[in-house]
């Protein structure tokens, strides 16, 4: 039996679910079990999943399901909003300390990401204006201390490290550090360490102790099984965190851990770790993830990275152009630039409702592939950019040489350019009429 | 002491709370019944053994009892027991000189710690070990390394951060052959399994070996973390299919989490388990013992 990710499997519920006009009890029971399944399955917490199903039962069987005049949607209705219910409310903020220097914390198992997350929590913060010091207070692991400095350098954040010595008088060091160099935040980069470990926990209970963060941030790797609810409980129960952070949230994992460790420790779940770049953090959003989780897509972190990404001004220029027909190879390597801005496309197109990762099987999104688009197109003249159709076998060679492609990749591009600039036209008689200023992604079309 | 003895004390943590749970469910239903069974399962999905291994594993004991007729609870406990050790194929890591070894897997299982425990294992044995440093993609990942080299006593070969991984390893092929080094283990970057390009890298990895150094045996293992979940079937299935991984090892096993998950991708790719992790220090390492595995559990 394949893994199936839960949106998949409950797809495959509320298939069946869409199939019939009304619902019994029988079908209701039907569908939870199916659920039970797959959050199982989806690594939720077993008890969790009790209380949830439960939840979800009692509010399905009975009249508003019966009642309503589309009961799966109904039903998928109840189940977003007690998944929602669950890891909410949103909270992403950090508390930030209203006398000098904010301390933040870092902690977690060995291997969850924090280091990695430290960094990115420090571009975060220095992208809101702050002024970030990164501590290296990890002195077990072999090169750890090597690691945050080089993560440090990567986001231009200062590090401070004072080599093997105790974690608490490196966390009071930098403290007065921060003070004396003016950073506003300190961020402690603690060693991983298992729950059950006796010694290491109350080396944490001493440097909370000691400078007393104002916020205690547990790092948990999505991909977390059972056992999530343990950890995030022992660590909970002796250290009182403040927040969770969820990471490599970018792999196929539903990440059932969030709803694990929130339902357990009641602790807001504040930022998500997306990829191995060190932008790649973003807050959490519990309604976001619910409609990930059910297969809805992520539709509002789309439209919200588009409109980040794309420059309104250059999307009007283009929506002209093609009004006019003279959409040129220029212009299609603006558009990938554009498009690439947003992030990677496996992660924007998981955010498209409609494609889920079922139907996504067997596309292959290859990042490199637009890394040789743009190769190809900067290796053609001016002239050849404006007007494809002069470009002869010769030049083809040229241009593959140039961009160290196949004239096959060349041939390639040239007719899928060509291509596409025939169904915009189509699409852009289409748009005719309609209002004005509503930018479009025309190589968005699969 | 035995190993036996061993493994059991040093699996203390993990095994205590499922086998309280199995001892008093056991103790409480005289009779076997379907609550029995059902309350099995559920002890079972709990150590993430996962749906399927277990419904597979609960019907295969259903069958038993009625077959068999298991009567008393304690039968029960014993025929579950031998259908948990029943689902790890019976191979034995087998290291002819020269080998390379691929160690893989995702971010954070605890690769490059492996490495020094394996390294040290292998040089105990009396085998000459070359360690290539080809995860140059994480910050401080060849340092981590060398350290673990240095401690075991053995040479690395690294470049510099975000070089090409397959250079590493070529060099360390090199390295290996000049050298006579019986073992050249290669530590690769974490990497998603959902992640295509990386897996292409991978693949490279194992065709350079493949190339560069006809005579060796390449063995691909794939570190699987004990706290993980259900995703490392997933994990485990790609990687399998694109490194051709002949066994794992379990990381992380002196925490809560069971490590169930590796009777689930035992179950579903007929992968062994060969080693287990169970501390930070270079002896932490194990063989892992199903019927130990299994024994300690419960």
């Amino acid at each position: 039996m394949a893994f199936e990710a839960l949106t998949q499997k409950l797809e495959a519920v509320f298939k069946r679910l869409r199939g019939k006009g009304k619902l019994s009890e029988a079908d209701v029971k039907q569908a939870m079990r199916e659920i039970r399944l797959a959050l199982l399955e989806a690594d939720v917490n077993y008890k969790v999943v009790k209380d949830f199903i439960q939840k979800v039962t009692e509010r399905a069987v009975g009249q508003e399901v019966m009642e309503s005049l589309t009961p799966a949607q109904q039903v998928i209705k109840i189940v977003h909003d007690e998944l929602i219910r669950l890891m909410g409310p949103k909270d992403t903020k950090i508390n930030f300390s209203q006398s000098k220097v904010t301390t933040i914390m870092l902690v977690g198992l060995q291997g969850s990401g924090k280091t990695t997350t430290c960094g990115k929590l420090g571009l975060y913060l220095s992208k809101m204006g702050k002024r970030p010091l990164l501590v290296a207070a990890d002195i077990y692991r072999p090169a750890a201390i090597k690691q945050l400095q080089v993560v440090g350098e990567k986001v231009g954040l200062p590090v401070f490290t004072m080599g093997g010595q105790d974690p608490v008088a490196i966390s009071k060091a930098a403290l007065e550090h921060a003070l004396r160099f003016n950073n506003d935040v300190v961020i402690i980069d603690t060693a991983g360490r298992l729950h059950v470990d006796e010694e290491l926990m109350q080396e944490l209970i001493n440097i909370k102790e000691a400078i007393k963060p104002d916020e205690f941030l547990l790092v948990v790797d999505s991909m977390t099984g059972q056992d999530a609810v343990n950890v995030a409980e022992a660590f909970h129960n002796r250290l009182q965190l403040t927040g969770l952070i969820l990471t490599k949230l970018d792999g196929d994992s539903r990440g059932g851990a969030a709803l694990s460790i929130k339902a357990v420790t009641g602790c807001p779940i504040k930022f998500v770790g997306m990829g191995e770049k060190l932008t790649d953090l973003e807050p959490f959003y519990p309604d976001r993830m619910a409609s990930r989780i059910l297969g809805m897509g992520d539709v509002l972190t789309l439209i919200e990275k588009a409109t980040a990404a794309i420059d309104q001004e250059k999307a009007r220029q283009l929506e002209e152009k093609i009004r006019r027909k003279e959409f040129t190879l220029e212009d299609f390597l603006e558009q990938i630039k554009q498009v690439r801005k947003m992030g990677s496309l496996d992660q924007i197109m998981s955010m498209i409702p409609g494609f889920s990762p079922q139907k996504l099987q067997g596309i292959e999104f290859d990042e490199k592939e637009l890394v040789h688009i743009e190769a190809i197109i900067n290796s053609m003249t001016k002239e050849e950019r404006q007007n494809p159709s002069i470009i002869n076998g010769s030049r083809r060679k040229r241009i593959a040489m140039g961009s160290g492609t196949s004239v096959q990749d060349v041939n390639r591009l040239l007719k899928q350019f060509e291509q596409t600039k025939k169904l915009m036209k189509q699409l852009s008689e289409l748009e005719k009429g309609r209002k004005k200023g509503r930018f479009k992604l025309p190589f968005f079309n699969f | 002491m035995g190993f036996f003895d061993s493994l059991k004390q040093r699996l203390a943590k993990t095994r205590n709370a499922l086998a309280e749970k199995v001892e008093s469910l056991l103790k409480f239903s005289a009779r076997i019944d379907e609550d029995t069974l059902e309350e099995l399962e559920e002890i079972l999905i709990t150590a993430d053994l996962g749906v399927n291994a277990t419904e597979k594993l609960i019907s295969q004991l259903r069958e038993k009892v009625k077959a068999e007729k298991i009567r008393s609870p304690e039968e029960l406990k014993e025929a579950l027991k031998n259908e948990i050790v029943k689902v790890f194929p019976d191979k034995k890591l087998d290291i002819v000189s020269p080998t390379i070894i691929l160690v893989v897997g995702v971010n954070g299982v605890g690769k490059t710690t492996t490495i020094g425990k394996l390294a040290y294992k292998f040089k105990s044995e009396g085998k000459k070990v070359i360690l290539a440093a080809a995860d140059t993609f994480r910050a401080a990942a060849a340092e981590q390394l060398s350290v673990w080299g240095n401690r075991v006593g053995v040479d690395v070969i690294k470049h510099q951060e975000g070089a090409d991984p397959a250079a590493v390893l070529y060099d360390a092929i090199q390295a290996g052959k000049a050298r006579r080094a019986d073992i050249i283990i290669c530590d690769t970057a974490g990497r998603l399994h959902t992640k295509k390009n990386l897996m292409e890298e991978l693949k490279k990895l194992y065709r350079v070996s493949e190339k560069e150094y006809k005579d060796a045996q390449i063995i691909s293992l794939l570190v699987l973390d004990a706290t993980t979940g259900q995703n490392a079937i997933a994990q485990a299935r790609i990687f399998k299919e694109a490194v051709n991984i002949s066994g794992l090892i379990l990381t992380k096993m002196d925490g809560t989490a069971k490590g169930g998950v590796a009777v689930a991708v035992a179950s579903e790719l007929n992968l062994p388990v060969f080693f287990i992790g169970v501390g930070e220090s270079l002896e932490d390492l194990q063989e892992f013992d199903p019927k130990a595995f299994v024994e300690a559990i419960f």
